[in-house]
């Protein structure tokens, strides 16, 4: 009875599996989520852990809430200047991935530096940066430096990645180096260049935050990590949570944001946007 | 490439060439000879197939008539469009694969030859609107590449080589990755355009069955490195359809035709 019952079970189930296995994939994550939380402020509490030691989730909120004010405007300041950081990384590197591939001179000449630049610890070039730039330039410079490898290396793999047989109709049918440029290689590119900017964006917060840590002893900034060092100088730590939840929760939404950018724009051609069963 | 001034001298015996190579080889960088040296005059009008086994320099053979290689040694000349105002190559090319363009429309795929020769736009939406009437994809003009199967593909692929309105066409073993029924479907398509359009053909293949069927003229290429071997005259009534097809002259043809191609096959080691 029960071995006949099993597989028609497993097939009723089987049916909507597609939307119960999505469910499944949201679910778990936020009850983990819950257990950990819960587990956490558990721990604070029997074990009468003051504050300034570990603060429970719900000092960590309430502080969210109560400083509000100024770590929204440190929020602000580190969104900021990953942005700017990101937009220079992203032009930046497409830029020079499309001069490499029109001249190989140039390509040989400088690539080895852009590899230097990209393999030197960012933390150990922020000082420096701090020393000869403005503040606010200097950590602008550093999330671009972090940023911009990602988006060249990406956009010059795919620039040579083009079809051998649509570049042989181009040439057939007497294409022009702009027009084998704007019609057969950025598309063909742009799949790598959208998965280098997605890397970047990550990147380019991280390159904010480490200068603005760099920066945090001298500077006058106001951005997320200067909270968070100025915080912990304070010994302030419920702060140093909220604004490093801030963080976290800012790099979950510019990753997302990017990922849905791409989607959007191959969701009609590329592989990558169309589920396992097309 | 091609130096388009290369071309034949007006002898009233080469007038009606359309295409004329002369001692033609090809040396790869790696020293393999892959073509030659290898002659071969197509008429203007005609279909011809090139026929042998894989790596006997067929597709190099149809790369340097378009131009998209360089001969070692040798001529290639190809005739000029005369009479009319040129509005691209006089040559149309279709890939083994269908070469489109993924990320872009059917309607776009097939403009782009005309795009890449600034022809305006409305002069290129009619005449990219009739070529896909040719191949039969009219409404298929908004979809996308993936959204089409093999054969539909392929169907763009010719749609894209014919825009130009090309004296011309190479074809190079275009409908090898497809199965039999769209095959042969798309062969019968491919001989009434031939016939309606007056256009010269020179088609790749490794099926015996298929250069029999389609050409007035077989080439049986030899291995390594590239030549003619044997060359098959193919008289059937046009216009030709299933008919020839079944027909024991079909058979007889094809008979022979495999028959000059097996001791080639035989000739170099296994490999």
């Amino acid at each position: 009875m029960n071995a006949l019952q099993t597989p028609l079970a497993s097939v009723e189930s089987g049916a909507p599996g597609g939307n119960g296995l999505r469910l499944v994939r949201i679910v778990l994550p936020i009850v983990v989520l819950a257990i950990g939380v819960a587990a956490w402020e558990l721990v604070v509490r029997v074990n009468n852990i003051p504050p300034y030691v570990l603060p429970g989730p719900a000092a960590v909120f309430q502080t969210l809430v109560s400083d509000w004010p100024i770590l929204s405007r440190s929020l602000l300041a580190t969104l900021q200047t990953t942005l700017e950081g990101f937009v220079a990384a992203a032009v930046g590197g497409i830029v020079l991935a499309l001069l490499f591939n029109q001249s190989k001179w140039l390509e040989y000449s400088l690539f080895p530096y852009a590899v230097i630049l990209q393999v030197t610890p960012i933390i150990a070039i922020a000082p420096l940066l701090l020393i000869y730039l403005p503040q606010q330039t200097a950590v602008i410079v550093c999330a671009w430096i972090v940023g911009f490898f990602p988006v060249l290396s990406n956009t010059t793999l795919g620039l040579n990645s083009v079809d051998r047989n649509l570049a042989g109709l181009f040439q057939l049918y007497g294409a022009s180096r702009i027009q084998t440029l704007r019609y057969l290689k950025l598309p063909s590119a742009l799949p790598f260049i959208l998965g280098g900017l997605r890397i970047a964006g990550g990147l380019s917060l991280i390159g904010a935050v480490v200068a603005e840590i760099a920066a945090g002893s001298a500077g006058s900034g106001s951005g997320l990590a200067y909270r968070i060092a100025e915080s912990g100088y304070r010994l302030n730590i419920p702060r140093m949570f909220a604004a490093l939840l801030l963080l976290s929760v800012a790099g979950i939404v510019i990753y997302g944001v990017l990922a849905l950018t791409s989607h959007l724009v191959l969701r009609r051609w590329h592989e990558s946007a169309f589920g396992k069963e097309s | 490439m091609v130096d388009p001034s290369a071309l034949f001298e007006s002898g009233p015996r080469q007038a009606g060439l359309a295409v004329s190579l002369r001692g033609v080889t090809k040396v790869y960088d790696n020293g393999v000879t892959a073509l030659g040296p290898f002659d071969l005059d197509v008429v203007k009008g005609e279909f011809v197939s090139l026929l042998g086994p894989s790596g006997c320099g067929k597709s190099t053979a149809l790369r340097l008539i378009a131009g998209l290689s360089t001969p070692t040694s040798g001529t290639v000349g190809v005739s000029q469009p005369s009479g009319r105002v040129r509005t691209g190559p006089a040559i149309g090319f279709v890939f083994q694969e269908p070469t489109l363009m993924p990320w872009t429309s059917v309607r776009e795929n097939v403009r782009l030859p005309l795009k890449l020769a600034h022809i305006p736009a409305a002069a290129a939406n009619a005449r990219v609107g009739q070529a896909l009437k040719q191949v039969g994809l009219a409404e298929f003009a908004d979809a996308y590449p993936r959204e089409l199967s093999g054969g539909m593909k392929m169907r763009v692929s010719l749609a894209r080589a014919l825009v130009t309105d090309p004296d011309i066409l190479l074809m190079d073993e275009p409908f090898a990755a497809l199965d039999e029924i769209t095959r042969f479907r798309l062969n019968n398509d491919l001989l009434t355009l031939w016939r309606d359009l007056h256009k010269t053909v020179i088609f790749v293949t490794h099926s015996v069955f298929e250069s029999v069927y389609l050409s007035q003229r077989v080439v049986v290429m030899t291995s390594r490195p590239g030549r003619v071997g044997t060359e098959f005259r193919i008289e059937a009534a046009e216009p030709r359809g299933e008919d020839f097809r079944t027909s024991v002259d079909y058979a007889g043809y094809c008979r022979k035709v495999s028959n000059a191609l097996a001791p080639l096959q035989q000739k170099p080691p296994a490999s």
